[in-house]
């Protein structure tokens, strides 16, 4: 519903307004070992807002997380956004206002709700964004619990600075017990206006690449390899004319990354009482970084993932694909500071908080991993290479050991042989071979993975043998039992493709702008197969249904909003079209989003 | 020089119309290349190259330039520049169809390009082309550089460029040069990389008779200075 801003409702709430606090005093400060020197006010994060009605402003504010002043597309004046607090049941009224010279939207990330409540212009039904000088009012029930986030769904608003925590309360109790709780959103922001970085990246797609390999590699590896095993492991990446080392598209080098807006040198502050279990509300609210976190001295409990819970699982370390959510619990036993270490997937840099029983103390903060290189297995390619690890083609999920306890140990994960299975049971991925559409050629799409495998138990490229516990997305089993236990009625295969070099980005070859709409038939129970035809992560996001992941026990069938598809690898989840409208399908990479994008259509 | 402004025109108009198409994910976007900027150390005197490119377009059409100008004591002594419409061919490669003009050396002459651009198995950024002129004369163009990452900002950049005519002058068969170079650059930034180099040129076949009738050298060995930047 879109009305004119009225004077009075226009009033973004300066109380509120915060200007960020920057890296020159902040990280003065630190090195004399005064952390307490910085005002404790910006180390602890956006404000939360509580209640059923809510006003979102949408104004240019100023922040400095670099030591250079920016404008941020801030949402009352704060990066990140505020926290909303809602209460599962509730039904919320939201007044987005846009005080900004180009059109916004607020999109609900994970929120089961009407098409129309969703926020993407043009996909939404009846909603084409808000204009320069208006305000649109959201509202909508409540119909789940747990920690999702919201973002601008226009242009690239969300690299500015238009993000936030949503937590929901659940209305029947928590399944685990915490004495106290933090939402932490992950982010990453640049200097750079992001159309310039997109800009840079068509025209030469290893620019922000700082880790790309040098003689010094090829030193090392003919040492290491041999002459006949260098060439051998060279030959293909030369062929296909494409760099192991390529991670990250934008990184470190114009990135500096926040936890609750906070950059490292400080970092965000978060407080605890010993013997206390606290509950971390992880966010990956980064526009283009994949963020490995780890808490050293910590094991983390992961009790919910993407707002859903699941049975309990502890770990050293997660994975967060852009826009995926986990909650961990952890309970610090010893009197003294904790870092949480978020590594940007590439190791060119790391955002990081500190958990304290005293706001004065820091913790060491670790080192970063070694860059990761990729491997043919990322390629999806049969791995007939010797010294190329112990996994092969074709194998299938194995249905789960059912176990009593919770958790299991580490390193007893699930194992890889193939096993006969019927024609792709729920719960069990697709047992169709993989075939390449036609679409799938031409100068749009530089690789095409023709051994491309399940590998839900992979924690993926550095994180491999790194000697902590990686949660993996064989470790995720819902708490509760499968929603929807139908076997899925068809198929629908999505290759996840693109080309590097040009750096274009598409679907089955297709681009978002070439592409016809993805049909789903409303009630309908379908698997969707992705696979990823790239050498990048993608995390993919499709709104308004869960995405029902397929970790192998059809009886506690997890539902994500955000699932990542592995480079070379394949995946598959459940989807119950029980949403009719329009909706966005896309991979959640900001600059990748553009052409990786599906318009879904239920009726 | 109308039909060119109206080829051109019709050129931009087509591409722009493709932009409608295919949205924001696909802007118009521009990128000047300056390869090569640099001084040479020749043996009686030393001359100043520019060899520049460019494109304006989206990923899968683009529309090309390049000017490869060359000054002696401050006479312009070569002047090529090419515009061309580019079309991805594959992943890695377009092809390429436009016209050349060449002010100097005299006399000036057009000729029709019909080209291929890309990058090669292990990274062999390729340039080739095909040059056809009037009174039959036709030329060869092939270009191979390689960027060596020594360090993340230390690049040795080896290059082979050759060039061969059908017929370079009335009684003279075919005419062919070489020239093999190697330039180590120090990227300051990714746009911007002051290097040195050693160029090595041969006058073949034609090129090598006429050269010598004239008391010049067929080889010859220069250093060479210079800056490379793209923006």
């Amino acid at each position: 519903m879109h009305v004119p801003v009225l004077p009075e409702m226009a009033q973004p709430d300066l109380s509120r307004r915060r200007f960020v606090q920057g890296v020159a005093a902040a990280g003065a400060a630190f090195s004399l070992g005064v952390g307490a020197a910085v005002p404790l006010q910006s180390r602890l994060g956006p404000d939360t807002l509580r209640g059923q009605n809510f006003t979102l402003t949408y104004t240019p504010t100023e922040v400095n997380f670099t030591g250079t002043q920016r404008w941020a597309t801030a949402i009352n004046g704060s990066v990140p956004a505020p926290t909303l607090r809602f209460r599962e049941g509730e039904t919320v009224t939201l007044d987005v206002v846009n005080r900004l010279a180009e059109d916004t939207s607020i999109h609900w990330h994970g929120l089961i709700l009407p098409s129309s409540q969703d926020g993407v212009p043009h996909i939404s039904e009846g909603f084409t964004g808000i204009r320069p000088g208006e305000q649109f009012r959201y509202q909508f029930p409540l119909v789940q619990n747990g920690t999702y986030w919201y973002h601008s769904h226009s242009g690239f608003q969300e690299q500015m600075g238009a993000y936030g925590a949503i937590v929901i309360e659940p209305k029947a109790g928590y399944p685990f017990a915490f004495d106290r709780e933090y939402a932490l959103v992950l982010s990453d922001w640049s200097d750079e206006s992001p159309e310039a970085v997109y800009a840079t990246l068509k025209k030469m797609p290893h620019y922000y690449n700082q880790r790309e390999r040098t003689l010094g590699d090829t030193w090392q590896q003919l040492q290491k390899d041999g002459v006949a095993g260098f060439f051998a492991d060279r030959d293909m990446w030369n062929q296909m004319r494409m760099s192991d080392r390529d991670i990250s598209d934008v990184t470190g080098a114009i990135y500096t990354f926040l936890l609750n807006g906070v950059p490292p040198a400080t970092g965000w502050l978060g407080l605890f009482q010993r013997g206390e279990t606290v509950l971390l509300r992880i966010i990956n609210a980064a526009a283009m970084t994949l963020f490995d976190v780890c808490i050293p001295g910590l094991q983390m409990t992961v009790v919910a993932a993407d707002g859903q819970y699941i049975e309990p699982v502890s770990v050293d370390e997660i994975r967060f694909g852009v826009a995926e959510t986990y909650d961990v619990l952890v309970t610090p036993s010893a009197e003294q500071a904790y870092t949480i270490f978020a590594q940007a997937i590439d190791r060119s840099g790391y955002a990081r908080g500190t958990l304290t029983p005293d706001p004065s103390w820091t913790a060491e903060v670790p080192e970063l991993d070694p860059a990761p290189v990729l491997g043919h297995r990322d390629m999806g390619m049969a791995m007939h290479h010797a010294g190329h690890g112990a996994h092969h083609a074709g194998h299938h999920m194995q249905p789960r050991r059912r176990s009593s306890t919770a958790t299991q140990p580490v390193g007893q994960q699930l194992t890889r042989h193939a096993l006969p299975m019927g024609s792709g049971p729920a719960g069990f991925g697709s047992r169709a071979r993989v075939v390449h559409a036609s679409t799938e050629y031409g100068p749009q799409v530089d690789m095409r993975a023709d051994a491309a495998v399940y590998q839900l138990d992979d924690p993926g490229v550095g994180l491999r043998n790194n000697g902590r516990r990686v949660l993996t997305y064989a470790d995720l089993f819902n708490l509760y039992p499968t929603p929807d236990p139908r076997e899925p009625e068809r198929e629908i295969n999505l290759h996840l493709t693109g080309n590097m070099s040009r750096y274009m980005w598409s679907i089955n070859g297709i681009s978002f702008a070439d592409a016809e709409p993805l049909f789903l038939q409303l009630g309908e129970r379908v698997r969707i197969n992705l696979l990823n035809d790239t050498m990048m992560n993608h995390p993919i996001h499709l709104h308004g249904m869960w995405s029902d992941l397929e970790t192998g026990d059809p009886q506690r069938i997890p539902r994500k909003h955000t699932v990542i598809v592995q480079p070379g690898a394949k995946i598959s989840y459940l989807v119950t079209a029980d949403a009719p409208g329009g909706w966005a399908y896309h991979c959640h990479l900001l600059y990748h989003m553009l052409g990786m994008f599906r318009h879904v259509i239920v009726r | 020089m109308n039909k060119m402004t109206i080829l051109l025109g019709l050129i931009l108009s087509w591409l722009s119309a493709g932009a409608l198409a295919m949205g924001e994910a696909d802007p118009l976007l521009s990128r000047v290349v300056i390869d090569q900027l640099e001084i040479r150390d020749a043996a009686h005197h030393r001359p100043w190259v520019l060899e520049a490119q460019g494109w304006t377009g989206y990923d899968l059409h683009k529309l090309r330039w390049k000017a490869d100008l060359e000054w002696v004591e401050s006479e312009l002594e070569e002047a090529v520049v090419q515009v061309l419409y580019s079309r991805a061919a594959d992943p890695y490669w377009d092809w390429q169809i436009g016209w050349q003009y060449q002010s100097r050396p005299r006399p000036e002459q057009h000729a029709l390009v019909l080209g291929v651009r890309g990058l090669a198995p292990y990274w062999l950024e390729t340039d080739a082309a095909l040059l056809l002129g009037k009174q039959g004369r036709m030329s060869i163009q092939l270009k191979l550089e390689h960027e060596m990452m020594l360090t993340q900002r230390w690049v040795l950049i080896p290059e082979l460029s050759t060039q061969w005519q059908r017929r370079i002058e009335p009684g003279l068969g075919s005419g062919a040069d070489l020239a093999l170079g190697v330039r180590l650059a120090y990227e300051i930034r990714r746009e911007f990389a002051p290097y040195l180099g050693l160029v090595w040129q041969r006058r073949l076949t034609g090129r090598a008779q006429m050269a010598r009738q004239a008391g010049e050298a067929v080889s010859e060995t220069q250093w060479v200075a210079g800056v490379k930047l793209w923006f």
